[in-house]
């Protein structure tokens, strides 16, 4: 009797018809397992055969903060409102880490996995949210330099976070976690087609990171066009509400936070969908 | 056997799959804003071929046209047919990889597929990280896995490697230690496409018996491609053959088989010599092989042992004296057999057409579909062959298991050849 309840329980129905939005997230829980490997794949993947390893993780973003450091601090001189540079840096840093890595990894989703997608039917969507739990893990460590740092800076007095902010990190994280994977999975589905989106994803990841408070506090910036245009960047807020937890400078207006979670699930929403239409077939166009 | 108390395990009805030809695209976002903003001005859309209203790479191709097919639980099904056929678009439907253009497919039961052996393999990892790696990519979970994981090592004979990262393995050791985390799935129906092309003799007949083992005791469901009929034989118990995209026949494994050998080897009784089959003409046309006919069967088919009874005529314009004929055999797959002549010559009056009956032992043949090339030739004075004519391919015949035959030795015709030799004699002691 069980073969009969498995054969019912597993009841597939493939038709030509798409559908537009088809979240199969209990299909993708049932492959929970496949995300873990997926996810540990990333890390033990990356440092095999180097010498250093695993201390690559640290060492990478601490030499971005110190380039930062000298470029953006000591030489161009921008005013981080008193918080030491080299922290200010190590966090930005971390943070922007995060969303860039969430777009980045999953703008290859189809075109790096072709050979594995055109062989094995898995849910797709295991993917993308495995590149955003590696992408978190690697936040985390990240996270526990700048812990190291910020710890020496607040016994020096020299910054004061806001302990009860740190509750929101975690939703920071989300929200970044969300849009990039949605920006990501739109550019991987556009990429089986056109190839060269995938050319100008990592330069125009970079160019955002610019248009994005990331080397500057947005406090810096003086009222106009400009301050407009990059508050109404969605990836300003959450990194703006994680400094101001982290650093306790930062500026947050709720009303664009909001907007920025409304073109978040806009985006995620229309990203899932494009991505259903493109999983079914991408194997034909890729 | 009734069909209709039977659980079915696969349903498809009216499944079509196109593809375009040629670049699909036209691969840059640039050519299609072009057409896309040349269609808004109303204008003749640059990336148009001349005097066509389709985009160039409009071409289509139906790789399949109209598949229906159900297959029951428990069965083994077996799919074969020639390249471009539609067999492993067949597949990849089934499993998920790609959707149909049109049609709908219903499947009853977790699908394990191995369109290719070790999907997801990655060089760095070890074999035991590939194994939890291929386990969940096909659907399993950890838990599951640690469950199978003794057996699938065992299974695999890589016990030695298992903790070795897989770059260092053999390609062999690399198959075998895939299809092993294939076979060991919980799933209601296993796919597989032409994966037991590999590994040695001795694990190829494991998988094999094991194959058998997970349709006929476990009542799993098995869809199995290749182009080895012996595998085919051996594992299924129904076949399809497809052509062109539609499936041409449906049912028992040996007529499938013949169905689709006959097609590919145009097995049959009466050959007429057009010039077609005189490729090789070098002497005049004054020596022609004309004719030949299978005598006495109503198909070129024979049991080891058997006769093989054909008469042929050659028509010659002046006189031979002399000739010898020659029959070049080759395998189905092209490989050279060996060669046999006639054992005495006949001589050809001028201006005549001579009729000339042969037998042809088949004793140390193996079974196997065979291709002979029928050559005359004659020796002149001096003792130097000379080519008088030749027909390639003369003939086709098939050869099959004498149906008395009691040994159970499957003959392996990759590594054995095609010539069973007499049997070795074991002289008893005085």
């Amino acid at each position: 009797m069980l073969e009969v309840t498995n054969t019912e329980k597993y009841h597939t129905h493939i038709t030509s018809k798409k559908k537009w939005f088809e979240l199969n997230l209990k299909e993708v829980w049932q492959y929970r397992d496949l995300i873990v490997l997926f996810t540990k794949r990333t890390f033990a993947l990356r440092y095999k055969q180097t010498i250093l390893g695993p201390i690559w993780l640290f060492l990478n973003p601490f030499l971005t903060s110190v380039m930062y450091t000298v470029v953006f601090g000591n030489i161009a001189k921008i005013d981080t409102n008193g918080i030491p540079h080299i922290l200010f840096y190590l966090a930005s840093t971390a943070i922007w880490a995060f969303f860039a890595d969430s777009i980045n990894r999953n703008a290859q989703t189809f075109t790096s996995n072709a050979n594995v997608f055109g062989k094995v039917y898995f849910p797709r969507l295991t993917v993308p949210i495995s590149n955003i739990l590696s992408a978190a893990i690697q936040f985390c460590i990240q996270m526990l330099m700048v812990g190291i740092f910020l710890a020496y800076y607040v016994m020096q007095g020299m910054v004061s976070p806001n302990w009860l902010y740190f509750l929101l990190i975690p939703l920071c994280l989300l929200h970044l976690g969300i849009m990039g994977m949605g920006f990501g999975i739109i550019i991987s589905s556009l990429t089986t087609k056109y190839r060269d989106l995938g050319i100008l994803v990592s330069f125009g990841v970079q160019l955002w990171m610019y248009g994005t408070p990331i080397v500057y506090p947005l406090s810096e910036i003086g009222d106009g066009l400009l301050k407009t245009i990059i508050m109404i960047n969605p990836a300003t807020m959450p990194i703006e509400l994680f400094r101001y937890a982290v650093l306790g400078q930062g500026t947050v207006i709720p009303e664009y936070l909001v907007l920025s979670w409304i073109i978040t699930i806009v985006v995620v929403v229309l990203g899932i969908m494009i991505f259903n239409r493109v999983e079914k077939t991408f194997m034909d166009t890729v | 056997m009734s069909e209709n108390n039977r659980q079915i395990a696969i349903k498809l009805s009216g499944v079509k799959k196109m593809y375009k030809l040629g670049q699909i695209g036209g691969g840059t976002l640039q050519g299609d804003l072009q057409s896309w903003w040349a269609r808004i001005r109303g204008k003749e859309d640059p990336n148009t071929k001349i005097g066509q209203n389709q985009r160039l790479v409009g071409q289509t191709f139906m790789a399949l046209n109209g598949i229906d097919l159900t297959v029951y639980q428990g069965e083994a099904l077996g799919i074969i047919g020639a390249n471009g056929a539609g067999k492993s678009t067949m597949l990849k439907l089934l499993s998920k990889v790609t959707a149909p253009t049109d049609g709908e497919i219903d499947i009853y039961g977790r699908v394990a597929s191995m369109l290719e052996v070790g999907t997801g393999f990655n060089g760095e990892m070890t074999g035991r990280e590939n194994i939890y790696m291929n386990g969940a990519i096909l659907g399993m979970t950890k838990a599951e896995i640690d469950a199978k994981m003794e057996d699938i090592i065992e299974f695999s004979e890589v016990r030695e490697f298992i903790d070795t990262p897989v770059k260092r393995y053999s390609s062999g050791m690399y198959v075998k230690l895939a299809f092993s985390v294939a076979a060991h799935l919980d799933s209601e129906i296993m796919i597989m496409d032409e994966v037991l092309a590999v590994g040695d003799m001795a694990f190829q007949k494991k998988c094999l018996t094991k194959m058998r083992e997970v349709a006929s005791k476990e009542g799993r469901t098995v869809l199995y491609v290749s182009h080895n009929m012996n595998t085919i034989r051996q594992l299924c118990d129904r076949c399809i053959v497809l052509d062109k995209g539609k499936i041409i026949f449906d049912g028992d494994v040996e007529k499938a088989i013949s169905r689709y050998t006959g097609e590919i080897n145009q097995l049959c009784t009466h050959y007429e010599y057009t010039a077609n089959y005189h490729k090789d003409r070098r002497s005049s046309d004054r020596f022609v092989i004309k004719e030949l006919t299978f005598l006495s069967v109503s198909q070129p088919k024979y049991a080891v042992g058997e006769k093989i009874v054909i008469s042929f005529s050659c028509c010659v314009l002046r006189a031979f004296l002399d000739v010898k004929f020659r029959f070049e055999t080759k395998y189905e797959d092209g490989t050279i057999v060996g060669t046999m002549v006639t054992n005495k010559s006949e001589d050809f009056p001028a201006n005549t057409t001579k009729s000339i009956s042969i037998s042809i032992d088949t004793t140390y043949l193996t079974t196997g579909i065979f291709s002979v090339d029928l050559i005359a030739f004659q020796y002149d004075n001096f003792g130097n062959e000379s080519y008088l004519d030749g027909v390639y391919p003369g003939f086709s015949f098939e050869i099959i298991e004498d149906a008395n035959n009691t040994s159970n030795l499957v003959w392996n015709h990759r590594y054995w050849g095609h010539i069973h030799l007499p049997d070795v004699v074991i002289v008893e002691d005085s």
